[in-house]
């Protein structure tokens, strides 16, 4: 064969995948078959990339297995096939090196271009600080509409009923299982919106398949990527970064408006973030059903992941129902570990960094007054004080 | 004086537990390693089973999070360490000098002691999942700082268990070497060897050049770990990434290693049931060596997704795309192998043509991955637990299974059961693609691996999977029926055993005697 027949050949091939590709303009729920095209350009052109690939090793594939299959079917000694002598083709060995090598370089060309594509974060209209915890999301918007604003992104609450080991909950009835959270990230649409990616604690991976990238969440690092959605709408995703037990059960949403729906969110974020921060920071003294209230839903949220909604704790993790320290007497101990995390197991994370003082009095009263435990009421002011 | 020395000539194999204690035959051993393999195959398929059970409906049934994630590390680590390395060593030690006309391995002593830290080191793996707090549950990989600060107690035995394993497999490397350097028969010059000595030989430098890589790493996992060191904590002024690096340049020829000798197997069984010689045998010696230099140049393709400066990554990708070329070839002359042969299709046949498809479309999801724009999707999805399934599982393991239906007969003396295994091919092929092949659609679809549990979307295939899981870990029990069937009788195995075989193993009486060639054969 020729080259120029190959160029030929290939080009083809080429062609003829872009005329399939761009033919099946479906939407964006998963599909059960195919990568999706996703609602950017880099994740379109991650599809068509990931299509010209494949439709090349199914023609490779084609040949390599039509000829081994023929030669099974045609070369059997049962047929009488008397075996040829040949072993050896200077001619045949250079051409089947040199062939993948063009088809290789054929690919490298465009891989190149998008990689360049999707590396570039330059020129940016927003910035959200994404932070990756055992296991949820914070978001923080670093300027624009929503400055200022940061919260976390948690599993939302029907699905974590859900997952419960034996929940007798038919998840197949729970809407979006798994890829549901308390609190999307919101962003507008038709804007480069950039991420920056850190962690905490352990390193994930923020993946949303609709935007085409996934990047790692690694602590120490801050990594950098973007994207420009056009059409609003909700995008699902999940860490891909395996980071300890509930790595399954840390999913990412995020919600795109148009510039005048996402400008009404941030106003309405932001005079809710002053009002819970002048809740928290008040001095007042919260009734012990109140703080029982607000604690069983933080509980719930940062809590029952590991020490499980009744307590008892699982694996490393150790029950509070009847613990020492949620019993004693003096609340201290009790707040200087959820305030400053565990001096001696790493596991035990420093949620004076991840809730709000009333937040934090609420869940330990909670703690305190759960389960049969029945210790003192810790008010917001206590916390204030360890800290 | 005369009559000890006539006894020495002579003595077959010793009687009794000391005779596999202490044994320096390289038979013995073996056979030794083969059975490990073989036990950690089914202790390390018994995990992908619990794995499988997890995930056959949404939502959580069987094992809690922490246990499912301990279940995906162990079964990792024993398949890697336990099974597949270990049998090809078992397969090195039986072939190796019986190919090359050598009497024994160089070094018999010390392949007794290789051979014999594996069952302490796999038990103290093992044995982590009973401790305190759980055994290791950070994947296969042990990215830090979920392996360092984030781990349980049981790590530190973990990272004993590494370090013997990586003894073990530098001196088996060692010994491997100094053998096929050494001990080759007059007139089997380097070009004439076996293309199964040759992928074990270039292995065997893999080996070395890696191991002690790993080694490094875990050791650093250990001073994190006890003695306030910050190699991989960004807290202390280290790098979590540094670790992935290190792994990695250890990682990416480890699973070269796991392929290579699956190569030199294939280029041993074609040719035999094609009754015509290999095709472009120094083209393969030559790609397997240009494979083995590549693979040291591309181990940050698993790391694309970390934040590497751009022409890093660009690097990666060309580095990793190019191995499609050696590959290829390889797969092009066991195709121009058969082509016009006279071809018959006896069960090791049938394996290892199971492995040329199989395993080429392992190599293709390869390719596809190394393409790092559309690698950002698949990444840490099932498309490439699919793939690195059908590279490990239809490529290293089918063609160790090749390999054992291949020899068994020159090993025991007898032809193994002809319907059983058909039963085992037959099964394990239908089912291993039933589990594996749907595992790609379900990463294309977005789903994460190493999750305990899913949206509904993905439900089907996961059930198919865990269905063909089951049915292909059940038809393992057929192998280990079929082996235990042909070491206790069976048709009695001529010499040559396979009318197209050639090379010296097959020169030698079946069973091979317990001594071979103590006086060198002439190759000519």
């Amino acid at each position: 064969m020729s080259v120029r027949k190959l160029k030929q050949a290939v080009m083809m091939l080429f062609s003829s995948v872009l005329v399939m590709t761009s033919s099946h303009a479906w939407a964006t729920e998963i599909s059960s078959l195919n990568l999706r095209q996703g609602v950017t350009e880099v994740s379109r052109n991650a599809y068509s990339l990931h299509m010209i690939v494949l439709w090349i090793c199914v023609a490779i594939g084609v040949v390599v297995f039509g000829a081994m299959i023929y030669s099974m079917f045609a070369h059997r000694k049962s047929k009488g096939a008397v075996a040829a002598s040949f072993h050896e083709s200077h001619k045949v060995e250079v051409l089947w090196t040199v062939i993948p090598f063009i088809i290789l370089i054929a690919l490298a060309i465009p891989a190149t271009k998008n990689l360049l594509l999707i590396e570039d974060a330059s020129n940016s209209d927003m910035t959200v600080k994404v932070t990756g915890y055992q296991w949820k999301w914070s978001y923080e918007y670093m300027d624009g509409d929503a400055e200022g604003v940061k919260f976390f992104s948690a599993l939302d609450k029907a699905s974590n009923d859900a997952r419960a080991m034996n929940s007798g909950i038919d998840v197949s009835k729970v809407d979006n299982y798994l890829l549901d959270v308390d609190n999307a990230l919101v962003i507008p649409t038709g804007k480069k919106v950039r991420f920056l990616i850190t962690s905490n604690d352990v390193i994930h991976s923020w993946w949303v398949p609709d935007f085409g990238f996934k990047k790692d969440a690694i602590p120490g690092y801050i990594n950098e990527a973007w994207t420009h959605v056009d059409q609003p709408g909700t995008y699902r995703g999940q860490c891909t970064e395996l980071c300890g037990k509930d790595h399954g059960f840390m999913p990412v949403v995020v919600i795109a408006k148009e510039e005048g729906e996402y400008k009404k969110w941030a106003a309405a974020k932001k005079s809710e973030a002053d009002a819970a921060a002048a809740a928290a920071s008040s001095d007042k003294t919260w009734s012990k059903a109140e703080l029982m209230a607000k604690g069983a839903n933080v509980y719930g949220s940062s809590c029952a992941a590991c020490h499980q909604a009744n307590g008892e704790g699982t694996g490393p993790f150790p029950a509070l129902k009847g613990s020492p320290l949620a019993t004693a007497d003096s609340a201290a101990g009790h707040i200087d570990i959820v305030v400053n995390g565990s001096k001696t197991n790493p596991l035990m994370a420093a949620y004076g960094a991840q809730l709000n003082d009333l937040d934090l009095a609420a869940v330990i009263t909670y703690e305190r007054n759960s389960w049969g435990n029945e210790a003192s009421i810790v008010q917001p002011k206590d916390v204030k004080a360890a800290r | 004086m005369s009559t000890a020395h006539a006894e020495h000539e002579h003595h077959g194999a010793p009687s009794g537990l000391s005779r596999w204690l202490f044994t320096t035959n390289h038979k013995d051993i073996g056979t030794l390693y083969l059975w490990f393999a073989l036990a950690m195959l089914f202790i390390g398929g018994s995990f992908a089973m619990v794995i499988r059970l997890e995930l056959i409906q949404p939502g959580m049934q069987w094992v809690d999070p922490d246990f499912f994630n301990s279940m995906t590390t162990m079964h990792g680590l024993i398949m890697v360490f336990g099974a597949i390395m270990p049998a090809f060593v078992g397969l090195a030690n039986w072939l190796v000098p019986m190919m090359i006309g050598a009497p024994d391995m160089a070094l018999p002593r010390m392949n007794n002691w290789s051979f014999w830290i594996l069952p302490f080191a796999g038990t103290m793996l093992l044995s982590t999942m009973f401790m305190e707090g759980g055994g290791p549950n950070f994947g296969w990989t042990f990215y830090a700082p979920l392996s360092t600060t984030f781990a349980p107690a049981s790590t530190d035995f973990f990272i004993f268990a590494v370090h013997m394993l990586g003894f073990s497999s530098i001196m088996g490397s060692i010994n491997i070497i100094a053998t096929i350097m050494n001990m080759r028969a007059p007139g089997m010059t380097l070009m004439k060897m076996p293309l199964f000595v040759w992928t074990w030989l270039i292995t065997a430098f893999l080996l070395i050049a890696v191991m002690p890589v790993l080694a490094g790493a875990v050791t650093m996992m250990l001073t994190d770990r006890n003695f306030g060191t910050s190699f991989f904590d960004a807290a202390g002024g280290g790098d979590p990434v540094l670790f992935q690096h290190v792994f990695w340049f250890f990682g990416h020829p480890e699973v070269y290693i796991m392929i290579l000798p699956a190569f030199g197997v294939v280029s041993q069984i074609i040719p035999t049931f094609a009754r015509k010689r290999l095709f472009g045998y120094s083209s393969m010696v030559y790609a397997t060596a240009s494979i083995a230099f590549l693979s040291f140049i591309v181990w940050a393709h698993h790391m694309f997704t970390v934040g590497m400066p751009v022409a890093g990554e660009l690097f990666f990708l060309y580095a990793t795309v190019l191995i499609a070329v050696p590959t290829g070839v390889k797969v092009f002359n066991w195709v121009a192998t058969m082509w016009q042969g006279s071809l018959t299709f006896e069960l090791p046949m049938k394996w290892a043509l199971a492995f040329v498809i199989l395993f080429t479309i392992g190599g293709f999801s390869g390719l596809m991955l190394g393409i790092a724009p559309v690698d950002f999707q698949y990444h840490d999805t099932y498309f490439v637990v699919a793939h690195f399934h059908y590279v490990l599982v239809t490529g290293a393991l089918f063609s160790i299974i090749a390999a054992v239906y291949y020899w068994l007969p020159k090993w025991t003396g007898h032809m193994y059961s002809e319907s059983l295994g058909n039963w085992h091919f037959w099964t394990s092929v239908i089912f291993v693609n039933i589990t594996f092949f749907p595992q790609h659609f379900l990463g294309l679809a977005g789903m994460p691996r190493r999750v305990p549990d899913y949206n509904a979307a993905f439900a089907d295939f996961n059930f198919m999977s865990s269905i063909g899981a089951f049915g292909f870990g059940l038809a393992q029990l057929l192998f280990l029926a079929l082996i235990i069937k042909c070491i206790k009788g069976g048709e009695k195995a001529t010499d040559q055993v396979w009318e197209g075989a050639e090379g010296l193993e097959w020169e030698i009486p079946s069973p091979a005697p317990y001594h071979t060639f103590a006086e060198a054969p002439e190759v000519k």
